[in-house]
């Protein structure tokens, strides 16, 4: 129940700090999901008080976009280029191989609670494709070997 | 004296180690007791040498690259630090041809500065186009866009002046200048480049756009997939807001000009004006019907200049050195330079910024130097994921937004994607429907069905399935998309689609070329 009420005062402190922005809405669920990881269901209803909308308009605007989501994710999420540049470098491998080694599709996270893995349409590092990328880390020309290699140290830092 | 070295900061250089290379430069100096005043860059654009390292040198700033975390000892060793052999040195990097050819108007400081320096950026021309602009009536700098030929560079073309003197010459109390970064076709980077290399050309550019219409108030909407390009264009505008090149009085002219950055969030039809006024608004991304023109009634209902990165980062050279300066580069009506941005499957990946003119084959191998495979190279994507493949046969049209729209190709945004002869023309023609079928805001029926149905007429058509009743079918489905949607998105997906069914039919299982035509 701790846990939940210091979600609630999260949510509410970034709706408080936010909320007289000119179209609040976008950065206050940023500030959401940076502080959570993600924007709880239940945070709707105070976001729709906030700024004055409806829970309707609320929920459309985060189901609109791709990187809002609505559960928690792993601890560290995978976004895997699919866009052209990337798959003239061998992507789909790279897609293939990194699901394969993750036991996971996208939109998924490993059993451990470890790794989510995403989707990403260009990460503007098509001079070094194949691309990755995890949290604010970003990865080039990344071959299957050393996917595994960044996995690796990943799980050691954790 | 310590001895200056120079090691990228650019989030490509990071995503190949920049950040480990400077941290064991910086641990190899101090284990040696050499003072060293390590700054980080941009990048030079030059993406096959990262991570480049440079050295500030008595004979000038020398280049070594591309630079593994094994190799700084041995670089140490061989004295880089005052321009020693070793054989990972590029000498200067400024007299290699690949850099030397190039015509760098927008890209003039990138990669030589500290992107967040703005003692840097006075120093190497900047805020020169300000302050000629802060003597000008705004008649004058909306004049002088005009007169410089510049067109969108975020891919539309549209003529930059005659947007900003719409926005003029509408009467209110509040407008606003809209940067759009959101810089979603795959293949392109140079808007990332401009605003984690130099920032302050951005809010210079918007700066002047802003006291050339009377806006007060600009937003640069940024990509969620940037997170270094957010750092370091926050750090400048904070900069810019202390030294008083934003803020209530610019410079002591009396004039307003503030600047805040919003992310969106992984939508790539936001990079649509009308659909990023939308989220910048708190809405979903839904494309609006136009008119009114944004230049009218755009951002809350306000008239509004929407201009991409790379069109405003080219308003501070402008009014450095004048309208005439700027025109005098290019070709017909595309005046100017392009930052070009070459990616995919080729030896020399990077930025190369050339005046409009030069064929796709010379910066292909005359630069690009072929695949990066070594294989023949089969088709060119340019423009981004809405832009056309280009085959062999067309490798000769110039860089020009006119004779590239002559071929119905598209030179967008510049970005342009290489291909071997490995590439299956029909798995990619299938994934741009799906790519449009993610993307699609829902708002028009064209682009919202039309994209699920292209995708499953094109998995018939990849399970070799009624190729003679499918090819019509796709056919037929492109041509509602291309007439009957809103905006670019689905407008455009068939670009890249019945290109690739045009000039590679066999990858479609058509073998009477009469049923492909």
């Amino acid at each position: 129940m701790t846990e939940s009420k210091s979600i609630q005062e999260t949510v509410q402190d970034v709706i408080s700090t936010l909320k007289e922005k000119p179209g609040a809405l976008l950065p206050i669920l940023h500030g959401i999901q940076d502080a959570l990881g993600y924007i709880p269901a239940d945070s709707v209803p105070a976001i729709a008080q906030g700024l004055h909308l409806s829970r309707a308009e609320v929920h459309g605007v985060i189901s609109f976009y791709h990187y809002f989501r609505e559960t928690p994710p792993g601890k560290q999420t995978i976004h895997i280029c699919r866009a052209e540049s990337c798959q003239a470098m061998g992507g789909k491998q790279l897609e293939q191989h990194a699901k394969d080694q993750l036991g996971i599709d996208y939109h998924e996270t490993t059993p451990d609670g470890q790794f989510s893995l995403e989707p990403v349409y260009c990460l503007g590092n098509c001079a070094c494709s194949p691309a990755i990328q995890i949290g604010n880390d970003i990865y080039g020309r990344v071959s299957l070997q050393s996917f595994d290699a960044i996995i690796n140290e990943k799980k050691e830092q954790a | 004296m310590s001895i200056s070295v120079y090691v990228p900061c650019d989030s490509s250089a990071l995503s190949l180690g920049a950040d480990r290379i400077a941290a064991a430069i910086s641990l190899e100096a101090q284990q040696r007791g050499i003072a060293i005043n390590l700054i980080r860059n941009g990048s030079r654009g030059l993406y096959w040498l990262e991570p480049l390292v440079e050295v500030v040198t008595d004979a000038g700033r020398i280049a070594y690259g591309p630079v593994q975390v094994t190799d700084v000892s041995a670089l140490f060793d061989a004295d880089f630090l005052h321009g020693g052999d070793h054989h990972l040195a590029l000498g200067s990097i400024e007299e290699l041809d690949f850099f030397k050819k190039q015509q760098r108007l927008t890209f003039a400081r990138i990669g030589k500065t500290d992107p967040i320096s703005l003692d840097d950026y006075l120093a190497n021309d900047g805020y020169r186009g300000l302050s000629n602009a802060l003597k000008q009536s705004q008649t004058d700098i909306v004049k002088a866009v005009t007169d410089s030929g510049l067109r969108g560079r975020g891919g539309a073309a549209f003529p930059t002046g005659i947007k900003w003197n719409t926005v003029l010459n509408t009467p209110s109390e509040q407008k606003y200048i809209i940067c759009n970064a959101d810089e979603g076709d795959s293949g392109t980077f140079s808007d990332r480049m401009v605003m984690e290399g130099d920032p302050f050309v951005l809010i210079e550019g918007m700066t002047i756009a802003g006291i050339a219409v009377g806006a007060n108030q600009g937003y640069i909407y940024l990509r969620v997939e940037y997170p270094h390009a957010h750092i370091a264009l926050n750090a400048a505008i904070e900069k810019a807001y202390a030294a008083g090149y934003l803020g209530d009085d610019i410079q002591g002219s009396g004039k307003a000009f503030h600047l805040e950055v919003r992310l969106g969030a992984g939508a790539y039809v936001c990079g649509e004006e009308t659909s990023l006024m939308e989220s910048l608004e708190g809405k979903r991304g839904l494309v609006r019907f136009k008119p009114p023109l944004p230049a009218i009634s755009g951002l809350f209902g306000q008239p509004t200049v929407v201009n991409n990165v790379i069109s405003l980062a080219s308003v501070p050279i402008i009014l450095d050195k004048g309208g005439d300066y700027y025109r005098d580069f290019g070709m017909g009506r595309s005046r100017g330079t392009l930052p070009l941005q070459l990616a995919g499957n080729i030896k020399h990946p990077g930025l190369f910024e050339f005046a409009f003119g030069l064929t796709l084959r010379e910066l292909l191998y005359d630069f690009g130097g072929g695949s990066a495979t070594g294989r023949p190279i089969k088709a060119v994507q340019v423009g981004g994921p809405l832009g056309a493949y280009l085959p062999e046969s067309q490798f000769d049209t110039p860089l020009d937004y006119e004779a590239f729209a002559a071929n119905w190709t598209v030179l967008g945004h510049g970005g342009v994607v290489v291909f071997d002869d490995t590439a299956d023309m029909a798995s990619l023609a299938r994934y741009n429907m799906e790519f449009c079928a993610t993307e699609s805001c829902g708002k028009c029926t064209p682009c919202r069905i039309g994209s699920t149905r292209g995708i499953e007429v094109m998995d018939e058509i990849i399970n070799g399935q009624e190729i003679s009743k499918n090819i019509p079918l796709l056919r037929d489905l492109c041509n509602t998309l291309l007439n009957g949607s809103l905006c670019a998105l689905g407008g455009m997906t068939p670009y890249p689609v019945l290109s690739a069914l045009n000039h590679f039919p066999e990858d479609f299982g058509v073998t009477d070329t009469n049923n492909a035509a």
